[in-house]
């Protein structure tokens, strides 16, 4: 059985060696801030107790004043995985790339952008995947008008 | 006198019968050699994820059978299993083990097209797949049998399957179980050591242990490149820890090893369904669900190991009829994250080998 280890355990471990950078944690997930990300990832992944090698998936969901973006990491060697999570405001939807980290993130960050419409800085190719250049609008944010 | 050569690109695709569906390969090629490639995706995108923010949780299952059309009983396990550890809703025995004798079965049917277009792609050209297909028709009779569908099943429901199995259905199995692994016998004594798979596809394509992990492979894949990572055993869902079966892997993550990995999964899938059939109970196949399902404020993320590979869906809930955000894991599109490394430095013809090896849907790439 794969170990979701308690966000909460990882953000007392994540406090001491980056303070300040933990915005929010609970049972299932461990809030952190955008300019820390890639810190924190590195950390994650190369850390060898935690070992995230392994990049599930990203999304992102957006809650009408920020959107948050979702990376489920997971070890296989220890067969353990938590959820990080990170915001941006919905007026400067920029985040970093975690490509560099992760090539998981490749394509996955490139949909994002296309349909939810937050800019990675840092990816190597970032412009739309599934629709055409020029499409107007994210159809995956709530004020999209599809019709 | 050396030649100079001067770099063109090329398209492959979208219509082109090698790229298994509208997919595009914009190769730049140095004479008959491709030096960069970049995947084109789109043509078959439908904006599954925003049309579930439309309509109720039950009225989504349709529309995961679109998704993998070659895989829709996984699928529809996938989203069941989601909104069930998002409601709190417990599946009947009966229907546990339906589930996970369909979802093998669907496993095979998947693998057998997918060995089949890979050979096709090798040069060994219909003969092979016509193989496959005859014994696909045999597992596509049992679906009908069971849901009325041979491709698009809608089969599985939130708490359970839609009806129960007619009572010709367990013994129209237990003949397949006795034909089906005589033909997969067949098939290895016309493949395993075939000259022309091994000499196309051996050391072909090579996706290194660290790349597939880094770039996030799943399923026969990931496997193929000696992880011996499988969702249900490492992850167990439904009640896959109650089988016995092993997790075959490759060595060297070929193209070859890829067709190794899925041609001994479909023997797994068969000792998983023996064991299913002998510990099947009677009983009721669905819990009672409310007709329109609210499942609490809060989100899931629930995955399987589908045929092509780990099949998620994350589902965030504010308990309405419908979910607010529904994000499909699609194993095809992150499959093919490596593809670029894979194929620089081959042939185009070996490209077109190193693509089938991979086995994607585009209806599950695109979405």
């Amino acid at each position: 059985m794969t170990i979701a280890l308690p966000g909460k355990e990882i953000a007392d471990k994540l406090a001491g060696k980056f303070p300040g950078t933990i915005i929010d944690s609970n049972q299932n997930y461990c809030l952190v801030k955008s300019e820390a990300l890639l810190r924190i990832g590195t950390f994650l992944k190369d850390n060898p107790e935690l070992d995230f090698k392994y990049l599930n998936y990203i999304t992102a969901v957006d809650y009408y004043e920020y959107f948050d973006v979702i990376y489920q990491l997971t070890s296989l060697q220890y067969n353990h995985s938590i959820i990080l999570k990170t915001r941006c405001p919905r007026d400067s939807a920029v985040l970093p790339s975690v490509v560099g980290l992760w090539r998981t993130a490749d394509f996955q960050e490139r949909e994002i952008y296309d349909l939810m419409g937050i800019r990675f800085e840092g990816h190597p190719n970032m412009k739309r995947i599934v629709l055409w250049e020029g499409f107007a609008g994210h159809p995956l944010r709530k004020d999209f008008n599809g019709t | 006198m050396a030649l100079k050569t001067e770099p063109f690109a090329l398209n492959i695709g979208p219509a082109h019968p090698s790229t298994h569906g509208v997919f595009r390969m914009r190769a730049t090629l140095d004479g008959e050699v491709i030096v960069d490639l970049e995947p084109v995706f789109g043509y078959l995108h439908r904006g599954v994820e925003k049309l579930a923010e439309q309509r109720t949780y039950t009225g989504f299952i349709p529309l995961t059978d679109r998704l993998d059309y070659l895989a829709s009983m996984s699928n529809n396990m996938a989203y069941c299993l989601a909104v069930e550890k998002l409601a709190g809703i417990k599946v009947p025995e009966r229907a546990q083990y339906l589930r996970a004798i369909l979802a093998e079965l669907q496993r095979i049917a998947s693998h057998l097209i997918a060995i089949g277009a890979f050979l096709n792609d090798c040069g060994a050209f219909m003969t092979p797949i016509l193989y496959m297909l005859r014994e696909r028709e045999k597992i596509l009779d049992l679906f009908e049998m069971a849901s009325g569908q041979r491709l698009t099943y809608n089969f599985m429901r939130i708490g359970g399957v839609s009806q129960d199995v007619p009572e010709e259905f367990l013994p129209a199995l237990h003949r397949f179980m006795v034909q089906m692994p005589r033909f997969i016998d067949e098939y290895e004594q016309l493949l395993k050591e075939n000259e022309i798979l091994i000499a196309r596809s051996k050391g072909v394509g090579i996706l290194p242990k660290d790349l597939a992990i880094n770039s996030g492979a799943s399923g026969p894949v990931l496997r193929g490149s000696g992880v011996k990572w499988d969702i249900r055993k490492a992850d167990p869902y439904a009640i896959y820890d109650r089988f016995g079966f092993d997790i075959p892997t490759g060595i060297m993550g070929d193209s070859y090893d890829r067709y190794r990995v899925r041609v001994e999964e479909m023997r797994q899938s068969l000792r998983i369904i023996k064991q299913a059939m002998e510990q099947i109970p009677a009983g009721p196949v669905r819990a009672e669900v409310p007709h329109l399902v609210h499942p609490p404020i809060g989100e899931v993320y629930a995955r399987i190991e589908a045929p092509k590979g780990e099949l998620g869906f994350y589902i965030v809930s504010d308990n309405s009829i419908a979910p607010y955000r529904l994000h499909i894991r699609a194993p095809s599109l992150i499959n093919l994250t490596a593809l670029r490394e894979m194929i620089i430095g081959w042939k185009i013809a070996d490209a077109i080998i190193i693509f089938g090896s991979i086995d994607i849907c585009m209806a599950e790439v695109d979405r």
